[in-house]
């Protein structure tokens, strides 16, 4: 019995068995499974490359919105600065405009006032020629005979009325 | 140190286990009228490792129980195909027998014409060709299996479980950590196959191996011939495919020139690593495996060869015997799986070696 002398049998044997399993396994057996899990391993490279792309842009939307969002409030606020300079202006000018409406009823007032006293005044002076007259033409009825006694009372009547 | 309680529970199971063997060995030997024979470790252990016609199961009431395989045999009166238990104990069958001693002990003889023993060519399958087939059969299935999950199962949307899962894992280490460095990226592809072949070959062997009763139990990656037809593999996956560079390297090294010719000294060394790569890793699977199983053969042969030194040393002998296999069944079970890698990583690289385009 020798341990180191290969027997012709199980060599023969030991070839014909290892090629029939060396080409089912290498047709059919591993190349299908190395690859597709090269297959899986490069999808689940590309799935993390896609997740870091999509990280990036994340953060970058992040920034733009954050850059939108200062944007508004910048914008808002002179806005609203505008607005309430618009106010003001707007308050301004309404006062003024009542202001010189104002003025221009109480002149026209005024003026409406002065007329009516005029005429009032006219009024009263013909009111005062119809007294006076009927006053002379009673003084007249009683002394017509003298002159200096006539001029004496109508002065008398004038002063009398107009004091 | 908890596993040293469980270590005390084994002993104590053992030796309860083992204390009516002794009894009975003890028994037997002082009633038997025949004494009994010297126990021939030897015998066992070379027995044991050694290829059969047919598969020793066991003994059973004094009876060999015996698997009968074919013999298949080209001999001078032409081909002969017949069952193994044609030749048991002596028989001859057409002429053919089994040689007792010699050179041919244990093979199938016949007589020359000059009345020596002759072998005839011989592709009997026998018990370590059986244990080939089923390793085979058994790697085949289980490999296709595990390929057909891939075919059913879309592998980019899902991973699988299980034993498809364990089996992926270990694929993809021999694939990514064996053969992608050791090759090279370039034409790894091309080796893998052969490469995953021969070492789930070998390790399903080697499991197989490691199994005490039948469907396991043969010494196939501890016999000469199949390491020898697996590294002749790796020499021609070498050398078929070596390239240029790898060619001038052998054939016309960057060396001084009194030391290639006229006498070929470097070309000589060359060569001989050639011859000695692949020789070593025939050499390193076989000796490693067979040293493996003579190893708890030798340690179960321990509990028969004290039986007659008394029950005491017996059984404390059989429980020593039996820590100690169980220790040694261990590091075989490292052993098959590290001599598998060893055989692949090594024939990787001799691979990558011959497809370098130089340094």
């Amino acid at each position: 019995m020798n341990l180191m002398l290969p027997d012709t049998g199980l060599l023969f044997w030991m070839t014909v068995i290892f090629l029939i399993v060396l080409f089912i396994l290498a047709k059919f057996g591993f190349p299908m499974i190395t690859g597709m899990v090269d297959k899986r391993n490069k999808r689940i490279n590309d799935s993390l490359e896609a997740a870091r792309i999509a990280e990036e842009a994340i953060a970058t939307l992040q920034q733009e919105q954050e850059r939108i969002i200062a944007e508004t409030r910048s914008e808002q606020s002179r806005l609203m600065q505008e607005a309430a300079a618009e106010r003001d202006r707007m308050i301004a000018q309404a006062q003024d405009q009542a202001r010189a409406e104002a003025q221009k009823i109480m002149d026209d007032a005024r003026v409406r006032i002065n007329e009516e006293k005029e005429a009032a005044m006219k009024e009263i002076r013909n009111e005062v020629a119809q007294i006076s007259l009927a006053i002379a033409e009673k003084v007249v009825r009683k002394d017509l005979s003298d002159d200096a006694a006539q001029k004496q009372l109508v002065d008398k009547l004038l002063e009398e009325i107009e004091g | 140190m908890r596993w040293l309680k469980y270590i005390a529970l084994l002993a104590a199971v053992v030796l309860s286990m083992s204390a009516p063997v002794v009894c009975f060995a003890d028994d037997d030997s002082s009633h038997a009228s025949v004494p009994e024979s010297e126990v021939d470790v030897a015998e066992i252990l070379l027995g044991h490792t050694a290829d059969g016609y047919g598969w020793h199961i066991t003994n059973w009431k004094g009876k060999h129980i015996t698997i009968p395989l074919p013999c298949i045999v080209y001999s001078s009166t032409g081909w002969h195909v017949f069952m193994s238990s044609k030749l048991e104990h002596g028989h001859h069958y057409e002429g053919l027998y089994i040689a007792e001693e010699g050179r041919y002990a244990d093979k199938i003889v016949e007589i020359g014409p000059d009345g020596q023993e002759k072998r005839p060519f011989d592709i009997s399958i026998t018990k370590n060709v059986a244990s080939l087939m089923i390793t085979a059969i058994l790697l085949i299935f289980i490999v296709l299996s595990v390929a057909r999950w891939y075919r059913k199962h879309d592998a980019t949307e899902e991973a699988p479980g299980g034993f498809t899962g364990l089996m992926e894992m270990m694929i993809m280490m021999v694939y990514d950590d064996i053969i992608k460095p050791s090759v090279g990226e370039k034409d790894y592809k091309k080796y893998a196959p052969y490469l995953l072949t021969a070492f789930f070959f070998i390790f399903l062997a080697n499991l197989l191996g490691l199994v005490p009763f039948f469907p396991g139990g043969a010494n196939v990656t501890g016999n000469i011939a199949v390491t020898m037809v697996l590294a002749l593999f790796t020499f021609f996956a070498i050398n078929l495919f070596g390239n240029k560079h790898y060619w001038k390297e052998i054939l016309w090294p960057d060396v001084p020139m009194f030391l290639k010719f006229p006498i070929p000294i470097m070309q000589t060394i060359e060569l001989f690593g050639v011859i000695s790569k692949p020789f070593s890793l025939m050499v390193r699977l076989f000796a490693n495996i067979m040293a493996g199983h003579m190893m708890v053969l030798g340690l179960v042969s321990v509990i028969f060869v004290t039986v007659k030194l008394g029950p005491v040393i017996n059984g404390s002998m059989t429980v020593i015997a039996m820590l100690f296999g169980l220790v040694i069944n261990a590091l075989e079970l490292l052993v098959a799986f590290i001599q598998a890698y060893v055989f692949t990583m090594l024939s990787a690289v001799f691979i990558g070696m011959s497809r370098s385009d130089g340094h």
